[in-house]
């Protein structure tokens, strides 16, 4: 990867309700902010799965936000408290796993707040900028590499017991 | 010579439970030892390698592999059995997901060794490592070498199907076995065994609430058991997210259920998913008092991966292959 060319990828999962009417009247605004996310409208920050944000980083991700309605605010009274659980849960398990804290976020953004949308985008791409690229696709081709060295020497190895078995046999 | 359906027992990074399933068939091994002929199964029986590289291609009927890959000698084993067979299947958790010698994948390859021969209690802190080739009086010796990464069986080889369990009971395995002597073999990549969760067959499911509000999680040791849902009592129990077919076995023991036969088939992450489930029955609504439960879980890779590290989506620690000497 170049590192020069580089610029950070995040995957922004933002709900229906609040967030993503934000992200939308951030747009009719015409506000400014970074182009590194790509935005996932889901119907409630409640439906996002922990397997969804693993998966992002899995996929190169280097950077997940979650975004969603404020605390008593949830379409559907509380799915932002279950998001809520299980962000604090998964944010445990990923620092365990070697990731910075910065790589995964939580934002609560009503559907009135585009100007916290902008401030939030820019805030973590700057931080992920920062930390530099995750590139866990790189990483998994790497950590395949022993099998795929092995492979050259499986091959030797079962030569040389063929040979041995031969000798054997006379 | 023997026409017997040709069958072979094999192990990988395993702790030898799962060849003690198979002898706790009891008298029904006798009924599995007239039905096929056993040509391999180290733990039990005289065959070597060269007896098995000496068989056609596809000449055994079924291989049972138990065990993690994270050795050569395994690699080099498990695809000499997948060209030999016509059926490979992964026996027990870690063929399957990586079982706990995946939770390796949580630590560097030199932390494990610099512990277990230096930090460890009865090490004797002289410095020393397993030396990979040996070289005596012009003999050349050579050991398998230690990988980064632990591996399920499925991220080396082809399987056919899978047979879950830490070791699997020995239900599910003549189960196995059945199907695959009769020749009513499910689709390929099948998990041979329910796909419902545990607590559809659970003792204490009448106790479960429909809402758990759990608001403090505490340990097994630290809590009267009162005979209810262990989830609503805030104990761990792996029981919504992982698959039946077990019988109940830890719960009818009163033990939680640890997560060993993985997940069900609309799971892509079992630890993810049933990590999902639990947190969002905690009770609390409020950030700090959120945190507050949730730290309550000491070892949270632990308790969601214990069997499934290396079908997590992340695999390992970020940083595990940065070791790139022994």
């Amino acid at each position: 990867m170049n590192e020069k060319q580089w610029s950070p990828r995040i995957v922004a999962f933002f709900c229906n309700w609040c967030t993503y009417t934000a992200a939308d009247l951030a747009g009719v605004s015409r506000l400014k902010y970074a182009p590194n996310v790509r935005v996932i409208r889901v119907m409630c920050s409640g439906r996002i799965d922990p397997q969804f944000v693993m998966d992002a980083f899995a996929h190169g991700a280097d950077g997940v936000l979650i975004g969603g309605c404020h605390p008593f605010d949830c379409h559907y009274v509380e799915g932002n408290y279950k998001c809520l659980r299980r962000f604090k849960m998964l944010k445990r398990m990923l620092q365990e796993l070697g990731f910075e804290d910065g790589r995964l976020r939580l934002e609560w953004i009503s559907a009135a707040e585009g100007e916290k949308v902008k401030r939030v985008i820019n805030e973590m791409t700057e931080e992920i900028t920062k930390l530099g690229p995750l590139g866990l696709p790189e990483k998994f081709k790497d950590w395949d590499k022993e099998i795929d060295a092995l492979e050259h020497e499986v091959n030797n190895s079962l030569n040389t017991s063929k040979q041995s078995e031969a000798a054997y046999e006379h | 010579m023997s026409t017997k359906p040709k069958v072979a027992f094999y192990w990988c990074a395993s702790c030898g439970g799962c060849e003690e399933t198979v002898v706790d068939l009891a008298e029904d091994i006798l009924g599995l030892v007239e039905a096929v002929d056993i040509v391999m199964w180290p733990v039990a029986m005289d065959f070597k390698r060269q007896d098995i590289e000496a068989m056609a291609d596809g000449s055994i009927v079924a291989s049972f592999i138990n065990g993690a890959i994270r050795t050569d000698e395994q690699l080099e084993m498990a695809r000499l059995l997948r060209k030999k067979s016509q059926i490979v299947i992964a026996y027990g958790a870690c063929a399957v997901s990586g079982g706990i010698p995946a939770l390796a994948n949580l630590k560097k390859k030199k932390e494990i060794l610099d512990f277990v021969y230096n930090g460890s209690p009865s090490s004797d802190g002289s410095g020393s490592r397993p030396a990979c080739q040996f070289d005596e009086n012009g003999k050349k010796l050579s050991l398998p070498r230690f990988w980064d990464v632990v591996r399920s069986l499925d991220q080396v080889i082809e399987v056919d199907y899978y047979v879950p369990g830490c070791p699997p009971t020995p239900k599910v395995t003549k189960e196995a076995v059945k199907v695959l002597l009769e020749g009513k073999l499910p689709e390929r990549g099948s998990v041979l065994a329910p796909d419902v969760a545990l607590c559809s067959e659970c003792p204490r499911q009448s106790t479960k609430p429909v809402d758990l509000k759990i608001t403090k999680f505490v340990r097994i040791v630290d809590k009267k058991d009162d005979g209810s849902c262990f989830l609503a009592q805030g104990i761990l129990c792996m029981g919504p997210g992982t698959r039946s077919g077990c019988g109940a076995q830890c719960i009818t023991g009163n033990m939680p259920c640890t997560g060993c036969f993985g997940p069900t088939s609309r799971v892509k992450d079992h630890g993810a998913k049933i990590m999902s489930s639990i947190c969002s029955n905690i009770a609390a609504t409020e950030d700090t008092e959120v945190e507050k439960v949730v730290q309550g879980v000491a070892d949270p890779l632990g308790s969601f991966y214990r069997y499934g590290m290396s079908k997590c989506l992340l695999k390992a620690r970020i940083d595990v292959r940065e070791s790139k000497n022994d």
